[in-house]
């Protein structure tokens, strides 16, 4: 088994003729967390969909714990052990969140299953400390489509986590909640991060200060560089392109 | 052998035209406002009634060398007007719920069937009394402001109240006036029109007959392609359709009102369906069924075509047209003639109904490989 | 677990009651309707009865697929007629050794031909009626479904095979009788004609037997796990594939299903109306059959069972009295039933009629606070002191 569990080769997404990443390369060891920033349009929900099996890479190819994900449609690669959570939350509106939850937590994801399987005791349990752990005791048995953005976002990182993938995407996960969910969500996070291998995109600076441990900076869809928090802040290029070049300050000027 | 070829292709190609003329408006409605309007067949069958009413109403007068024309535009504005009300009566109600639309649309659609089945001077009456008499009411109530407390009862109350009233006095002047006003317009049975004497025949090429009144249809289906075409690429309000096709919320954030451009874009749609109607009227009579028969093969049309693009309509429909003639003749058996099994396969499928069945397995064959048509929408929208 | 436990039981005892209400109402059809109709000389209604029901099975189907899934099949009238055809055909084999079904005779057909040898046998037939349709649904479907081909799409496409079958069994007159169909109620079946009384009494029964099977199936499925998955796919189908599930399988599964219950329906609705025919597959009938789920209440599927007998009955009713009214009638509840009441009977009962009622009799409903505040430790913490004080005060 190698060290890497997610390795990224000349990847290169052709969108008619505008490309969203190009000749990207990247790779993430096992256990690690990874924070990817990056300015709108860098190429981050885009590099996710190719991961997940959304969007078929034009050239170049994705090695998830040492086999190549070509040919997998999506459900495939998540049943090989990568979770995603969108960056406009996505659940099931019509079921209640406890449903929601164990739907992801369900281990066997067949047909057969789901007409003839019932869930497990101890799959009830984790159901019920996720309720508790995301914050929605009160809420569990109202249909999702009741919940507010924020609840939406607790909910779809709750079902990540039931999920339980080896590998977790996470799509800018604190948009839209308070500081302190910010911060729950950040040790939630941490904690995952023990035993799973974590990507996590996200804008909000503090947030990635906080659980960053190395950062990968995405621009037109190649990597910009890459390193710890403090080493990437002081990276002149990432300074020009998220604050505009010296010059150009001074044109405006 | 050449000659059964051109008129093969010549036929498979007036086909296609009426398919695209019907296709048309229900792309372009279905492209902007992702609606199916199963009424669409009965629009068509609106528009080829009226082409009926105003032939017989030329009848004699020396407009009538051109009523066709007259019939065009008066088939066009009808079917229009009817689509607007249609749309603000219903569809706009039910916009993201396209599956309920698709039914509701139906249901106007079985209306639009018995109506000119039973349409006489005493429905139209009654259904104009119950219209003045429930609208009138709800137009001084609706002023009140805890009307939205009692809608329901409103509802409840004016609906049988004016029903009954306007029920009643159709009856009495039914009976008063008792065969003029009670009689059917129209009857179950099929109407003709009959096509003005520059339509009739054709001229022969290669021994093949070219119908003139085919050669209309594709003239009018040229000119209608062309004028959509104009119109969206060219206009400003052909602008705002496009713009709210791709991309709705956007569109409404700069400021474009979607209501109108919706209602513009049914209108239209509906438009093209009564112009369709008129050409259909022209190839055999028309009666309450004439929508029906040509409902499922338009919607195939859009299928194939898929909603990125005009041209997709008009490729799919040519070929569907094409195909579906081709097989449905003996063309094909007598060009597979030298291979037995291949020409006994043809000619097992070689009639109209038996072709439908083979072109259906093509078109699902053709999905499996293009599942967005020919044309599919682009962009993140898609299947988010 | 205490409360795990609880609620299990507590399901288990509201089973318990479902089942003992559906067992009262199939006896009530069976045994209380029948002799009241007949008493009053409306003996028709029973047959008539009987064939609702047995349509209230295909539109089980259609609330499974339409309602909790949120796949709109306009083609179900296929799957009702070839459940029809197979039906009638092993009927019409009933004959002494060597004869051939009559209506073949003017075609100058004069052998079997061989789509019909599998149909001299009853276990055969039976598995026809529920399989071929299923089969062939599930061929369709997977096609259909494999390419993420979906809503209206799907809608018209499987309008357009409704069609296609239409024109096919149209035309084959050598094979099945084109345009005519095949006549039942002439048919003998051990020994007696099909449409003779006591025949039509078992098949009532058997109906009714079906149909209550049809509701405990349509249960299991709804219920549960299988059940979540099904509204899953009709919310978001595309998040399934991020959780690992393959949509595609379940709709495929649900869709074949829906049309083994129309295939089903097809069959015991054809041998209580005497005859099976193309019209079976027209367009009209297939959407019908929609409608009647929409008029109960989607996703509900006692609603489905209502909304068949209702719709059926008020269409019995209207067009034997104004037959051309009748098609307005439709039209309109068409529209109604979309636009002011989507959920149909049940739901508008389950929201609104609850509350008129309450209101009626002056009870309104307590208003809900904020659930959390309910369970707010520090609310309740401060209540309880509030209320001391003011006791204390
Ligand atoms: N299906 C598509 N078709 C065409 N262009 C696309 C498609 N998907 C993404 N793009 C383009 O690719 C670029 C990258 O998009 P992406 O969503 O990956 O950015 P992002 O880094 O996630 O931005 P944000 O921070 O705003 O979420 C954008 O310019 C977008 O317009
Ligand atoms: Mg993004």
């Amino acid at each position: 088994m190698s060290e890497k569990i997610l390795q990224i080769e000349n990847l290169t997404v052709d969108f008619d003729g505008f490309r969203a990443l190009n000749n990207l390369n990247f790779s993430l060891d096992t256990g690690e967390l990874r924070v990817i920033i990056g300015p709108n349009g860098a190429g981050k929900t885009t590099f996710l969909d190719v991961i997940t099996g959304k969007t078929k890479p034009t050239t170049g190819q994705v090695t998830f714990k040492g086999k190549s994900t070509k040919g997998n449609v999506e459900y495939q690669i998540a049943r090989l052990g990568v979770g995603r959570k969108f960056q406009t939350p996505r659940i099931y509106l019509n079921l209640t969140p406890r449903e929601n939850l164990e739907l992801s937590c369900n281990r066997y994801k067949n047909v057969w299953n789901a007409l003839f399987g019932k869930p497990s005791s101890a799959e009830r349990r984790t159901v019920a400390g996720l309720i508790e752990t995301i914050g929605l005791d009160a809420k569990a048995d109202l249909k999702a489509a009741l919940l507010s953005h924020g609840e939406k976002q607790r909910l779809e990182i709750g079902m990540l986590v039931a999920q339980s993938p080896d590998l977790l995407l996470v799509d800018e996960p604190v948009a839209g909640l308070t500081d302190e969910e910010t911060e729950n969500v950040g040790n939630l996070l941490l904690a995952l991060a023990e035993s799973h291998s974590i990507i996590v995109i996200e804008h909000d600076m503090e947030f990635v200060r906080q659980i960053a441990r190395k950062v990968t900076v995405l621009h037109q869809g190649t990597v910009l560089c890459e390193g710890s928090m403090d080493e990437v802040q002081n990276d002149p290029r990432v300074i020009e392109v998220y604050l505009g070049k010296q010059e150009d300050d001074r044109a405006a000027a | 052998m050449l000659s059964g070829l051109l008129d093969g292709i010549f036929s498979g190609i007036s086909l296609g035209s009426v398919l695209l003329l019907a296709a048309l408006g229900l792309a372009i409605v279905f492209g902007l406002m992702g609606v199916i309007n199963m009424a669409h067949g009965e629009l068509m069958m609106l528009g080829a009634y009226t082409t009926y009413m105003v032939q017989n109403a030329l009848k004699g007068t020396p407009l009538f060398g051109i009523y066709i024309f007259i019939a065009l535009i008066a088939a066009f504005i009808v079917t229009a007007i009817f689509g607007l009300v249609l749309e603000r009566g219903v569809i706009r109600y039910l916009y993201g719920r396209p599956l309920e639309t698709l039914l509701a649309t139906w249901g106007v659609s079985l209306i639009l069937q018995q109506l000119v089945r039973s349409v006489s001077w005493q429905l139209v009456t009654i259904v104009a009394l119950f219209c003045l008499l429930f609208f009138g009411a709800m137009w001084i109530v609706a002023r009140r402001t805890d009307f939205e407390r009692a809608r329901g009862w409103f509802l409840a109350i004016m609906i049988p109240l004016s029903a009954a009233a306007a029920i009643a006095t159709g009856n009495v002047l039914g009976t008063l006036y008792k065969p003029a006003f009670t009689k059917l317009w129209f009857d179950a049975r099929n109407v003709d029109v009959t096509a003005p004497k520059w339509l009739r025949g054709g001229f022969p090429i290669a021994g093949t007959q070219f119908s003139y009144a085919r050669i209309f249809i594709i003239v009018l289906t040229i000119a209608c392609v062309v004028g959509v075409y104009w119109f969206l690429n060219n206009t400003p309000w052909g602008l705002r359709i496009r713009a709210v096709t791709q991309n709705r919320t956007m569109s409404a954030c700069l400021g474009i009102p979607t209501k109108k451009v919706d209602a513009l874009t049914f209108a239209l749609g509906s438009g093209l369906a009564g112009l369709a109607g008129c050409a259909v009227s022209l190839l055999g009579s028309v009666g309450p069924n004439t929508g029906q028969n040509y409902i499922v093969d338009t919607f195939m049309v859009v299928v194939v075509g898929g909603v990125g693009k005009l041209a997709g309509s008009i490729i799919a429909a040519l070929a569907i047209g094409t195909a579906n003639y081709l097989i449905g003749s003996n063309t094909l058996v007598d060009l597979t003639a030298p291979i037995k099994p291949l020409s006994d396969t043809f000619a097992f499928f070689s009639t109209i109904s038996m072709a439908k069945v083979l072109v259906f397995a093509l078109i699902i064959a053709f999905l499996q490989f293009r599942p967005g048509g020919l044309f599919p929408q682009k962009g993140r929208t898609v299947d988010a | 677990m205490d409360a795990l436990i609880q609620s299990k039981s507590k399901a288990r005892q509201r089973l318990l009651i479902e089942a003992g209400i559906v067992a009262a109402i199939a006896l009530l059809l069976l045994f209380v309707i029948p002799p009241i109709l007949v008493g009053s000389g409306q003996g028709f209604r029973v047959n008539l009865l009987g064939r609702y029901l047995a349509l209230a099975i295909a539109a089980l189907g259609i609330d499974l697929i339409w309602g909790f899934t949120g796949i709109l099949s306009l083609g179900q009238g296929v799957f009702f007629a070839l459940g029809g055809y197979s039906l009638a055909m092993f009927l019409l084999l009933q004959l002494p050794d060597g004869q051939l079904p009559d209506f073949f005779s003017p075609y100058g057909v004069t052998e079997l031909p061989w789509l019909w040898q599998p149909f001299y046998s009853l276990p055969f037939t039976l598995f026809a009626i529920v399989f071929i349709p299923t089969i062939v649904a599930a061929t369709l479907g997977y096609l259909v479904f494999r390419n993420r081909i979906r809503g209206v799409y799907f809608s018209i496409l499987t309008q357009a095979a409704l069609i296609v079958f239409f024109n096919f069994f149209n035309g084959q007159q050598k094979l099945i009788n084109g345009t005519n169909g095949l006549k039942t109620d002439t048919a003998t079946i051990f020994g007696q004609t099909v449409s003779s009384p006591p025949v039509q009494a078992f098949l009532y029964t058997l109906t009714i037997l079906l149909l209550v099977g049809g509701y405990a199936l349509s249960r299991w499925l709804t219920s549960g796990r299988s059940g979540r998955l099904l509204v899953a796919v009709r919310d978001d189908e595309a998040r399934m594939r991020f959780s690992g599930y393959d949509p595609t399988m379940f709709k495929v599964l649900v869709f074949a299903i829906s049309a083994g219950l129309a295939g089903i329906a097809g069959a015991l609705y054809t041998v209580q109306s005497g005859i099976i025919t193309p019209q079976a597959m027209n367009i009209a009938f297939s959407i019908e059959m929609v409608i009647w789920v929409a008029v109960g209440g989607r996703a509900t599927i006692v609603g489905a069972i209502l909304g068949t007998l209702i719709v059926n009955f008020a269409k019995s009713i209207l067009s034997e009295r104004f037959p051309q009214f009748w098609y307005f009638f439709q039209g309109g509840l068409f529209l109604i039933v979309v636009t002011v009441l989507p959920g149909g009977i049940l739901g508008w009962l389950r929201e609104d009629g609850v509350r008129l009622v309450r209101s009626q009799i002056n009870k309104r409903r307590p208003l809900q606070t904020y659930p959390s505040l309910e369970e707010d430790p520090g609310v309740q913490y401060e209540r309880k002191n509030l209320a001391n004080r003011e006791s204390d005060g």
